[in-house]
């Protein structure tokens, strides 16, 4: 028999309310049923993290991450992290720097390095390197995605100054 | 990869929760982080029919220190608060290095020390630590609540001493007092979701020069981490000269019987364990330089 649950959760700023199975995992009520493809399907495991979404602020693998679980819950995509039309800037940082071949690692690695900067705006070499642990690149070398994201700190504590 | 199908239930007390486990026996699985769960069910491994959430549990999620009884964590602690506590960091380093030694950022964030433990993987990094420094699990069940001793806690692998309808509600790891030092040291190839090819955990107390406790534990080398009391043998009593440690490891090395597998070869992981056991004494010897 399938069951199924009310869940109540915030998407990307979105209130939404949806009507889910128990099996369902976070990463396929995001890319199925409210259609946000940019969260890639890796290895659904937990082992690549192109999957990763923020959840409550926090990185995860939404991969191993039941939808039923998010009730009550802050979740944000690569979807959602762009103001106004502009890119994030690590997003703009990822293209500056040519972080991305095959772009398909790019979502998960930019949620990672986002909420790596949300909460240290100056990490070092290796604070970004541990940040991305979880997430494999089998195209770039992480050279340039480091690098990015490095640039992308430096974006953002400039804004943040300019702003003061 | 579709996850077979299986009923969520997410009790509100845990009292409700060790009831339901008890009810629904062995098809049901108690989660909270759920990251070692979901990987074996897509993979068919395990088809529980229940899974039983925590997570709306309150009183669950803490982590406490005091004087008399050290370290408290709560069941629902994630790996990623224990890793970026400063209060762990500051009373005991060696349980911070040992939650960050797991899997990835990602998994650490939503996996739990309890979790990891319950897994009861042979090469679970949280283990050895605890098993040196003679932790309890605070176990909740159906008619009464008790501490298990961490060495009594695993019987094997993927299996645990937890009966019918038991739940860890908690972990306690002593305080490290005055002259304490703990470390544990895992070797693997990545330093990123892999396993640990062994894990060794040491606890000493060193006193005007002579050590006067030691407790060693090894992981990845059993079927549960086992402690090596000839390698403790080997220490008590003794100035940690280079000597004393050489021996020491050795009598670690001496007290294990690996397997050979995909990681490493049975003599290298027994090597490995010499070479490992040494590095954890010297970094346990720094910390209280």
């Amino acid at each position: 028999m399938v069951h199924k649950h009310t869940i109540s959760l915030t998407v990307n700023g979105d209130q939404i309310d949806a009507i889910v199975k128990d099996n369902l995992t976070l990463l396929d009520f995001l890319r199925d049923q409210l259609f946000l493809t940019g969260t890639k399907k890796g290895c659904e495991e937990g082992e690549c993290g192109a999957c990763t979404v923020m959840l409550d602020g926090n990185p995860v693998n939404s991969c191993c991450t039941l939808a039923v679980e998010c009730d009550g819950h802050d979740i944000v995509t690569v979807e959602g992290i762009a103001r106004d039309g502009q890119l994030h800037p690590v997003q703009r940082q990822f293209i500056e720097k040519w972080a991305l071949q095959c772009g398909y690692c790019t979502p998960g690695m930019i949620m990672s390095a986002k909420a790596l900067l949300d909460r240290n705006p100056h990490p070092t070499e290796l604070e970004i390197r541990e940040a991305i642990e979880g997430n494999l690149c089998r195209c770039t070398g992480y050279a340039k995605i480091v690098e990015a994201i490095q640039a992308a700190a430096a974006e953002m504590n400039w804004e943040e100054a300019s702003h003061a | 990869m579709v996850l077979p199908q299986f009923e969520y239930l997410a009790p509100a007390t845990i009292g409700e929760a060790c009831n339901l486990l008890l009810e629904l026996g062995e098809g049901a699985k108690v989660m909270a982080g759920a990251t070692d769960l979901i990987p074996p069910m897509k993979d068919k491994v395990i088809t529980p029919e229940y899974l039983i959430d925590l997570k709306k549990i309150p009183g669950l999620d803490y982590l406490e220190y005091d004087q008399e009884e050290g370290l408290k964590i709560g069941a629902l602690t994630t790996l990623r608060t224990l890793e970026t506590s400063p209060l762990v960091k500051e009373k005991n380093p060696a349980v911070a290095h040992a939650a960050k030694m797991v899997a990835s950022t990602q998994i650490r964030m939503k996996g739990t020390m309890a979790g990891n433990l319950c897994n009861a993987s042979p090469s679970c990094d949280s283990a050895p630590n605890l098993v040196a420094q003679g932790a309890k699990i605070l176990v909740q069940g159906p008619n009464k609540d008790r501490y298990i001793n961490i060495e009594d806690f695993f019987l094997g692998v993927k299996k645990t001493s937890l009966e019918p309808g038991e739940i860890v509600t908690g972990i306690v790891i002593p305080p490290l007092k005055e002259h304490e030092a703990a470390a544990y040291i895992k070797h693997a190839v990545r330093k990123a979701m892999d396993l640990a090819i062994i894990g060794v955990a040491v606890k000493i107390r060193v006193e005007n020069g002579i050590c006067t406790d030691a407790k060693i534990a090894l992981g990845a080398v059993a079927t549960t981490p086992i402690r090596a009391p000839k390698a403790e043998e080997a220490l008590v009593g003794r100035e940690l000269t280079d000597e004393v440690i050489v021996k020491a490891s050795e009598e670690a090395m001496n007290s294990c019987d690996p397997i050979s597998d995909i990681r490493a070869s049975k003599e290298y992981r027994k090597d490995m364990v010499r070479v490992f056991t040494k590095r954890a004494i010297r970094q346990a010897m720094e910390q209280l330089a």
